[in-house]
């Protein structure tokens, strides 16, 4: 098992150079997630359009270098997605880190596979699916009101 | 002197592997590692004299019962108690603090009653006196950690106050390494009337411990810090303010006459010994405090004292790498590195079979204080070797490698 695995290139890259990194505006969602076994603590904004698409994201935080990195990888990959697609793609995503789904799947080029070294360190899954499962919780929260909202 | 190479060859599981490389086991402030002299011990309780403690009257139950209090015996000395019915047996420290929290808490905590704990308290000695204080109306008092690491003993006599009635405190921080003068606090609570308990997990088993000279009221510890198995800890208590208590847990083994509405209660200890206890536990602990006193607790410490030196100096001369914490300390070192989370050092470490911790030590508030989400912690005992931190420093160099790779 290989160090360069886990910290590869594009990890280390996002993890220092995070993309969308930082607060938003009045978000149509703002989530909240924590690892509480290594304090990892993650916030998610996203902004819904009136088709249901992701128009913006961002993230905020603190965290180590494989949750920062997919958090940062997350917020490219989600923008333009709608809320189902987006919860689609989440539901691969868990699959993948937690061994039941395929990497490869995604494409060779694909920069998501760069979270593939993760499985083989299975106390950093949690680290890696963080930002992942907190948009998952803030669309899950996002819908709730809305048909709160409705009746 | 204390040799950890021959020390080490009690401990089956320090000969293993991780990750292809010899285990240097770098966390025993979190869980000690146990010699075959404590397995052995619980091995042979369970194979030989298995029965429940204080009930029956065959041979096994004796057995059991003599082992048990024996355990208790050595308890008592070993941090010299002055009688065996001062010394509780609990699951662990948690246990132990939560036993005076809601025992002696809900009894003598009253409206507007003041607690004084410290910014550096292990989440143990904070939330059980959350809780009662939210449940009697009580107020928390905090002394502050000064920018070394340490406490101003000073300020114990600015907080302390008419309406004191406990100060609770670390004896050793669990992250900083940092020793606190409790003795000194003790006297200064004492001359206010307040009542004193000591979080000694990280002092009993690493240097000599005297409850009667520090004067504590209450002072809790656990045997897996100390060579021993889990789910067995120590609540000593001053008898004369354990007796005054109310119970704990209910149950068998704590009661003296049971009638279907009202119940008289056992004897200290026992009256805070609820149901069947864990006998095989104390049986290990007593090995282990077996192990401990033909060690030498002054050995311990000064072993640890060189390791923990040697693991400064070599730390500090890493660039980018910050030492939490005073000269003066236990064997705990917490650090941070610039531009590597506490959690991605641990993993890196962790492939050269390096094993520390990483994360927030159950001491958020002290995070806080420090200004950091978490540290890594290196931390010492009698087994760990010189040449164990070199491999330390050796890895740590290798992690500012993995994150030098992109700018």
């Amino acid at each position: 098992m290989s160090l360069d695995e886990l910290y590869g290139e594009i990890i280390l890259d996002h993890y220092k150079n995070p993309r969308n990194a930082g607060e938003m505006e009045d978000p149509s969602i703002k989530s909240q997630g924590f690892n509480q076994s290594c304090g990892d603590d993650i916030t998610i904004f996203v902004r819904v359009d009136e088709n249901g698409r992701i128009s913006g994201i961002r993230f905020s935080g603190h965290g180590c270098a494989i949750s920062q990195s997919s958090a940062s990888m997350m917020t490219e990959r989600m923008r333009g997605k709608t809320l189902e697609e987006a919860e689609e793609f989440i539901s691969r995503m868990r699959k993948m880190l937690t061994g039941g789904g395929d990497f490869s799947e995604l494409g060779e080029y694909d920069e998501l596979s760069a979270l593939r070294g993760v499985t083989k360190f299975p106390m950093r899954v949690k680290c890696a699916s963080l930002a992942w499962t907190t948009l998952e919780t803030g669309i899950e929260e996002f819908r709730g009101e809305g048909r709160a909202n409705r009746t | 002197m204390l040799d950890p190479h021959r020390i080490r060859t009690d401990f089956p599981i320090l000969s293993r592997e991780v990750n292809g490389k010899p285990l240097v086991y770098l966390d025993s402030t979190a869980t000690t590692q146990k010699p075959t002299a404590v397995l052995e011990a619980m091995r042979k309780y369970y194979e030989r004299s298995n029965a429940n403690v204080h009930r029956g009257a065959y041979t096994l139950a004796q057995e059991a019962t003599e082992a048990y209090e024996e355990t208790r015996s050595k308890v008592a000395r070993f941090i010299h108690a002055p009688s065996d019915s001062g010394v509780i047996f609990t699951r662990n420290t948690t246990e132990a603090i939560n036993l005076v929290a809601q025992a002696w808490g809900r009894a003598n905590l009253h409206a507007g009653d003041e607690i004084i704990l410290t910014e550096m308290e292990h989440h143990s000695n904070l939330i059980p006196w959350q809780m009662v204080a939210r449940e009697r109306g009580a107020v928390l008092k905090f002394l502050h950690v000064m920018d070394d690491g340490t406490l101003d003993v000073g300020e114990v006599d600015t907080l302390l106050s008419d309406r004191t009635k406990l100060v609770g405190l670390v004896h050793v921080s669990n992250v900083l390494g940092t020793i606190n003068p409790v003795k000194e606090i003790a006297k200064r609570a004492h001359a206010a009337g307040a009542r004193i308990l000591v979080d000694g997990a990280q002092s009993v088993p690493h240097m000599p411990v005297d409850v009667k000279d520090i004067d504590c009221d209450f002072f809790a510890f656990s045997g897996h810090k100390m060579l021993g198995p889990t789910g067995i800890g120590v609540l000593y208590g001053k008898p004369k303010i354990l007796d005054a208590m109310p119970p704990f847990l209910g149950g068998g083994e704590m009661i003296r006459e049971v009638q279907l509405d009202w119940s008289t209660y056992n004897d200290i200890p026992w009256k805070f010994e609820a149901g069947t206890p864990n006998i095989g536990g104390a049986i290990g602990l007593g090995a282990a405090i077996d192990y401990l006193d033909a060690v030498g607790m002054g050995e311990v410490r000064a072993h640890e004292e060189r390791i923990t030196a040697k693991a400064l100096a070599a730390l500090r001369d890493i660039e980018g790498l910050e030492v939490f914490g005073p000269e003066v300390r236990g064997g705990v070192v917490s650090f941070a590195m610039r531009g590597a989370h506490p959690h991605d050092i641990a993993t890196i470490l962790d492939q050269d079979g390096v094993e520390i911790r990483a994360g927030h030590h159950c001491a958020q508030p002290l995070m806080r204080r420090l200004n950091v989400v978490a540290t890594a912690r290196a931390s010492f005992y009698i087994y760990n070797t010189e040449s164990e931190i070199e491999v330390l420093v050796e890895s740590l160099k290798k992690v500012k490698e993995v994150f030098a790779r992109v700018s």
